[in-house]
């Protein structure tokens, strides 16, 4: 006598699955990840692995001791928040400041909304913030870059700010973008689209971040409209200022390739948990975080504004999700 | 829109159809057709012959039933189903191929047509055709256009997107002209003009050959579709072949077409042409271990463990049993459920592919989304439907979807979204019965 397996159709699967979707994202922060460690060397080694591990031991006790459900550490989620986190802090940053990072990202990021898919806030930028907020000094002191082969091997503890800040400082002080441009610490185009400048650990190269982020459209895990319309409307908005008034609004080139637009708009805003589930809502999504970020960036008190872009509009997702639908076949749309 | 793309694995399109050997036992079941039971026409005891009715159709929506054997019926009794139901049915031990006088078994092809519009749409009715991709609607009724409507195009579907089937497939090949004359039958009795038959790119061969004939044949012509499940479809073939969409809720007569199955145009020209009840249709048996993936022209009632004998035996490592294609075929509890005029193939699964790994919660992708081809949010749907709130899964359209499991195959999660989209479309269709 045969006994067969009973169930409903679909009887066969596409063979994609949560982990796929996450090593896939890792995959695509690899070029970044390569980056940062020829400028940063063994400090990056030291941030990435301690906010990889530390995120996930706080997954793993959280799951084990507080949830006692399954432990899910392999999914590659925590894997992905750790190396994010890092990727959006100072080389130089302390030990012990990552772990607090780590433990808000995991701890009141993720699991306190439930875990993987049930967090309203993108988790590594959660813990970015809290950290930025609470140390603001260790945050905001970025190491000049030093490159592995580079001819200037200095000493340590070179610190200056970043091209963003250096803008910020600038304008506050009433100088012209001429001669702010004309400053030392000032990088060069070439600099600003290596990498080779101050800043957080991963947002250095926009060329390998778009590199990961081309991966990542081919392989179906992000959709291209949402770091596209990101960047264009902060391109749009920066433009718009700077014809206006260019000895006040840098160009906005200068935009596009400093601080982290690249970083949140490829790896962050796109997170599938915490971007809304319909085209329509992603573009107004998007337009939102490039709306925020030019706004924060031009007249804001902070030098970088796209992580507090990014939650503001996460907060968004759910009415997002509620208000716009895809469209239905066989259903006419309404003309007003 | 939507839509995706599984392995195609049709093993069997090489392999020609052959004729199944008679069964020792047919069960006939009564209800094989959408709409109600036919009615038995015949009691224990009773001597039958190929091709004479033992079930009446008497609602508006239902078929004729006709014997697919010659013998002595052995009993009228309830035998489980292809979803494990027990509902009644003619047993019927079968001794011999003798076919009632009036079938014209000669095997010419028979070109004229000879019959009124309104004789043929009797004639179908009293054959007892069905729609044979699947649904089972019965013909006579979809010739009947209400009052008001108007066909424009009939459109004919050699889509067959379901992975591993090829029966469509190999009826189009070596039954073309008969598939041709049969569509020219529907034509005349739905008043239209023009045909077009819709069959994917994966068949070329079929596309060909039916092309060549087809210039024979005025108003018919075939349309090449690019490979895409559920393109077969009704909705999504008159989508991809016309560019109309019917409007939610509504037949495909709304935007002025009618579509039937290659299987049905053939049973039509069987049925008008040559007197010919639908008693047998082509199956496809498949799988990954099948030792020989084959078609077979099978008598109604045939058991399927025939079917699988005849493709050299059940493998060793079966683990699931198949009524139909992987994407919306019903898993079988046994190999003793006869074949029934819906059946267009069967497929053996190996055991390491019949189990649905573990499934997670949602992590919001909206690959879901992305592929349904209706535009619907099975996510959501899926939700509410496990939450109990039929009323918003009804103004989230959920009555729309079309069970193609596309949002299942494609979950990352593997989350059984359309088990619980099933379940809802079940309540919120009891519901809004309730309202009249």
């Amino acid at each position: 006598m045969n006994i067969f397996t009973i169930s409903g159709s679909p009887h066969i699967h596409g063979d994609e699955n949560v982990r796929k979707i996450m090593y896939t994202v890792v995959y695509a922060l690899v070029p970044a990840i390569l980056v940062s460690l020829y400028f940063f060397g063994l400090d990056a080694v030291r941030v990435l692995l301690i906010s990889v591990l530390a995120c996930l031991f706080f997954e793993w006790i959280i799951q084990k001791y507080l949830i006692k459900g399954p432990i899910t550490i392999n999914d590659g989620s925590a894997v992905v928040a750790g190396l994010l986190l890092a990727f959006n802090i100072p080389s130089n940053i302390p030990a012990y400041i990552i772990i607090i990072g780590a433990l808000v990202t995991i701890g009141v990021g993720k699991m306190s909304f439930g875990g993987l898919g049930k967090n309203i806030f993108n988790p590594a930028l959660v813990g970015r913030v809290f950290m930025l907020i609470s140390f603001p000094v260790q945050m905001t002191s970025w190491p000049v870059p030093k490159p592995l082969f580079g001819s200037d091997i200095m000493a340590d503890a070179i610190t200056g700010p970043t091209a963003l800040g250096i803008l910020k400082e600038g304008i506050g002080a009433g100088k012209t973008i001429d001669q702010i441009m004309a400053d030392p610490n000032m990088p060069d185009y070439i600099d600003r689209l290596t990498g080779n400048m101050g800043g957080s650990l991963g947002e250095m190269s926009a060329i390998a971040l778009l590199l990961g982020g081309i991966y990542m459209i081919i392989r179906k895990v992000i959709d291209w409209q949402v770091p596209f319309t990101i960047i264009a409307t902060v391109f749009i908005v920066a433009g718009i200022f700077h014809l206006i008034d260019p000895q006040h609004y840098i160009d906005p080139m200068f935009h596009l390739f400093t601080g982290g637009l690249m970083l949140g708009a490829i790896y962050m805003a796109t997170d599938m948990v915490s971007s809304p589930m319909n085209m329509t809502g992603k573009l107004i999504y998007s337009v939102g975080i490039g709306l925020i970020t030019i706004v924060i960036r031009l007249w804001g008190a902070y030098p970088e504004g796209i992580s507090f872009a990014i939650l503001i509009m996460n907060a968004f997702v759910p009415l997002l999700n509620n208000s716009f639908k895809p469209k239905r076949f066989g259903v006419a749309v309404v003309k007003k | 829109m939507g839509g995706v793309h599984p392995e195609e694995n049709k093993f069997s399109e090489n392999a020609a159809i052959e004729m199944l050997p008679l069964p020792k036992q047919v069960i006939v079941q009564l209800g094989q057709n959408l709409g109600a039971p036919s009615k038995p026409l015949v009691k224990r005891g009773d001597m039958v012959k190929v091709g004479q009715m033992i079930g009446k159709g008497e609602s508006f929506i239902s078929a004729n039933l006709h014997s697919p054997a010659s013998g002595k019926v052995l009993k009228v009794d309830d035998a489980p189903d292809a979803s494990g139901y027990r509902r009644p049915a003619v047993y019927i031990d079968v001794d011999g191929d003798e076919w009632v006088d009036d079938v014209d078994l000669s095997p010419g092809i028979e070109r004229a047509i000879k019959l009124s519009r309104q004789e043929i749409i009797e004639k179908i009715k009293e054959c007892g055709i069905v729609g044979l991709g699947g649904a089972t609607f019965p013909t006579h009724v979809k010739l009947m256009v209400p009052d008001g409507k108007k066909a424009e195009y009939l459109l004919i579907n050699g889509v067959e997107c379901e992975p591993y089937l090829t029966s469509d497939h190999r009826l189009m090949l070596e039954k073309g002209e008969e598939v041709l004359i049969g569509t020219q039958i529907l034509m005349k009795a739905l008043e239209v003009d023009k045909a077009i038959i819709g069959i994917e790119n994966n068949k070329s061969d079929a596309i060909n050959h039916l092309n060549t004939l087809a210039a024979g044949y005025e108003g018919i012509s075939v349309q090449p579709l690019k490979v895409k499940y559920p393109q077969g479809g009704e909705k999504q073939l008159i989508k991809a072949v016309l560019n109309r969409e019917v409007p939610s809720g509504k037949l495909p007569i709304e935007v002025g077409c009618v579509v039937s199955n290659v299987g049905t145009a053939f049973a039509v020209y069987e049925a008008v042409q040559k007197n010919k009840p639908l008693i047998e249709r082509v199956v496809t048996i498949t799988g990954k271990a099948v030792k020989k993936p084959s078609n077979f022209m099978v008598r109604i009632g045939t058991p399927i463990s025939q079917l699988v004998e005849a493709a050299e035996g059940l493998p060793e490592n079966t683990g699931k049993v198949i009524n139909g294609g992987p994407m919306m075929g019903k898993a079988l509890t046994n190999l003793d459920v006869p074949i029934v005029k819906g059946s267009s193939g069967i497929l053996l699964m190996k055991k390491e592919e019949s189990l649905r790994p573990t499934s997670k919660t949602c992590i919001r992708c909206s690959k879901c989304t992305v592929v349904c081809p209706m535009g619907l949010e099975p996510f959501l749907l899926s939700k509410l439907s496990k939450l109990a709130e039929y009323e918003r899964a009804e103004k989230q359209k959920i009555m729309d979807c079309i069970e193609c499991g596309s949002c299942q195959y494609t979950c990352p999660s593997h989350l059984p979204l359309l088990d619980y989209l099933r379940l809802g479309k079940l309540r919120v269709g009891q519901i809004i019965r309730t309202r009249k």
